[in-house]
């Protein structure tokens, strides 16, 4: 063997390398879950896998399994692990109620999966058991489209989560979140959407740029962003399934922090044209702007409340960042939060009754949830630099943005504060999660 | 192949696999000792105090060669020790109607990223109204926040954040 020829087959080396690092797109890494802490006061259930009944072979993750994942992550419930399900039936006459007593199971849950009489997509048909009293408190049959069988299993998590909580599921719902690879001169910004789950993740747009503050409209079909593709802040609005877009505000100045009213019609924003940050309101139909705030400070941020008539954002008019509302129609900004030394970036529940906000203390930022009625907050995560808090559409989890060494990840919190997971991304920096609304 | 020779092929390939990957980056440098360039030695060297002369934004002993502010946290005073530099390049532009200059505004990591952003632009304000104080005209001086979009060293501690925390003087013309 020559010397050229192993010059040769380094550079071959070399190059495929280079192959290897370009096709390793951030859009199709996958997410992984990881609980990090659970709850003890969850209610015992148990999925039991559900029989496939398609002609060819069943999944591999069969829809049991995610239906057992995404309760679990709830923090409500604890489902029963696959291989302590000893017993398998599909029909209501084949259950002995005494094994999944013995089993230690409050509720049981059967299914089968079966191709819908035209042969198009999948039918799951399902029924959910108090084991107690042997009482049958559900029984639905979903169907999806092809290729839709995880949909359709977050449907059934769905259905089973209303119908022992009292409160719709968001297990079907997606999530909006911006990804960072590469450094410096590399350095690639990707808006991506994916299942709530963090699994299916797709490419909305990319830009060497930056991106942030990803806002779903109420219908979830479009996403209002901030982009620095043109040199400056601003903000776009496009659809997520054509990936149309249209230009919405490139000011001089800051433009940034969309947020869709809840009846669409509308949209929130911080622009500085007029020498620093100020909350505006803009009617998406005629164009037409109102400014909301007249202050020195840096107003930014705003949220809407569930009923559209205040919006809430973050201001340091009283010398740090705090969380103020001012009426739709205009009127006075008032302090809302009262404790705290930084508080910003409000994400109001469904309920309207509570906000979560980013949190500093020092160096640290947690994500913290201040109750209106009662004036006080509940600190959900242990920091050390969370933010971006996205409160589910039915108010049962929180995301937000964390860090893990040098790298930001998605973490998602109970309400309550006792059971968090992870997503990880498998490479780069994840940050700006948002929870899309209820896809009815 | 023989054992040796198949021995120095895994070598040369580790070796190899080590030459693809990107080279370290050095350490950054502390914020007051900022330079930009290497000095560069000419036959007449500019006199560095003649903050007209554009051969000083090349000379390592010119304040025209300085063109990043630090500031401290949450705050977007100019501190002192900058305002000599913010001066040489007002005088600069005073000198030179067609310079044109972006001042990008930076915050550190901690806090929300559209308070940030905010934060940027104050920092980049309280630039330009130094500057513009000193000669530096308003179609001259442009302002762009980049928040905490766009850090130059990525350590979650108070030496990486003070680096970070900064408005550059960024010539789109001289």
């Amino acid at each position: 063997m020559t010397v050229t020829e192993n010059v040769k087959k380094i550079l071959i080396v070399c190059w495929a390398l280079v192959v290897w690092q370009l096709t390793t797109t951030p859009a199709q890494a996958q997410l992984q879950i990881e609980i990090i802490s659970g709850s003890a006061s969850a209610l015992p259930i148990a999925i039991v896998p559900f029989q496939w009944e398609e002609p060819g072979p069943a999944p591999i993750t069969g829809v049991a399994e995610i239906v057992s994942n995404d309760l679990y992550r709830s923090g409500l419930f604890k489902p029963l692990d696959e291989q302590d399900i000893i017993e398998r039936p599909a029909d209501e006459a084949s259950i002995r109620y005494g094994t999944w007593r013995l089993l230690k199971v409050d509720y049981l849950v059967i299914g089968k999966v079966r191709k819908p009489s035209d042969g198009m997509g999948h039918e799951l048909v399902y029924q959910l058991f108090d084991v107690h009293t042997q009482e049958k408190l559900l029984s639905q049959i979903t169907t999806v489209g092809e290729g839709d069988l995880r949909f359709g299993a977050h449907r059934v998590a769905d259905a089973i989560y209303e119908a022992l909580t009292g409160i719709p599921g968001a297990f079907s719902t997606r999530i909006a979140y911006v990804t960072s690879t590469g450094l410096d001169k590399d350095q690639r910004f990707e808006l991506v959407v994916a299942d709530a789950d963090g699994f299916g993740p797709q490419s909305v747009v990319g830009s060497p740029e930056p991106l942030l503050s990803p806002a779903w409209s109420p219908d979830g079909r479009k996403l209002a962003y901030v982009s620095f593709e043109k040199g400056n802040s601003a903000i776009y609005m496009q659809e997520v399934a054509t990936g149309a877009r249209e230009l919405i505000s490139s000011n001089k100045g800051i433009n940034g922090a969309p947020a869709f009213s809840p009846d669409g019609r509308k949209l929130a924003l911080t622009l500085s044209r007029s020498g620093n940050p100020e909350i505006y309101v803009r009617e998406l139909a005629t164009g037409k702007e109102t400014q909301l705030t007249n202050h020195w400070a840096i107003d930014t941020e705003p949220a809407w409340s569930p009923d559209g008539r205040t919006l809430y954002f973050t201001s340091d008019r009283g010398g740090k960042p705090q969380i103020y509302s001012v009426p739709v129609g205009g009127g006075n900004p008032e302090r809302v939060t009262l404790s705290g030394d930084y508080n910003a970036r409000a994400s109001v529940a469904p309920d309207g009754k509570r906000i979560a906000v980013a949190q500093g203390r020092g160096n640290e930022y947690r994500i913290a949830v201040w109750d209106m009625e009662t004036q006080r907050f509940t600190i959900l995560t242990p920091g050390k630099l969370d933010e971006s808090p996205s409160f589910a559409p039915n108010g049962s989890m929180v995301l937000y943005a964390t860090r893990e060494g040098m790298r930001g990840v998605l973490s998602a919190v109970s309400a309550d504060g006792n059971v968090r997971t992870r997503l990880i991304l498998s490479e780069g920096d994840v940050r700006e999660p948002a929870w899309s609304p209820l896809i009815r | 192949m023989n054992t040796a020779l198949r021995l120095i092929m895994a070598v040369l390939i580790a070796m190899a696999i080590a030459a693809c990957q990107p080279k370290p980056k050095p350490a950054p440098e502390a914020p007051v000792e900022e330079t930009t360039t290497t000095p560069v030695v000419t036959e007449a060297a500019p006199d560095p105090r003649d903050y007209t002369d554009a051969r000083n934004f090349d000379n390592p002993e010119s304040l025209l060669s300085k063109r990043v502010i630090y500031f401290d946290f949450d705050k977007s005073a100019v501190r002192p020790e900058y305002r000599g530099i913010v001066s040489a390049h007002a005088a600069y532009m005073a000198a030179h109607s067609s310079a044109r200059v972006t001042l990008e505004g930076h915050a550190d990591e901690r806090g929300t990223r559209e308070y940030n952003l905010g934060l940027g632009e104050r920092r980049g304000n309280s630039v330009m109204g130094l500057a513009s104080a000193q000669g530096g005209r308003a179609n001259q001086l442009t302002v762009v926040s980049y928040g905490e979009e766009r850090p130059t060293c990525r350590v979650s501690d108070e030496d990486c954040w003070s680096m970070n925390r900064r408005v550059e003087i960024v010539y789109t013309s001289r």
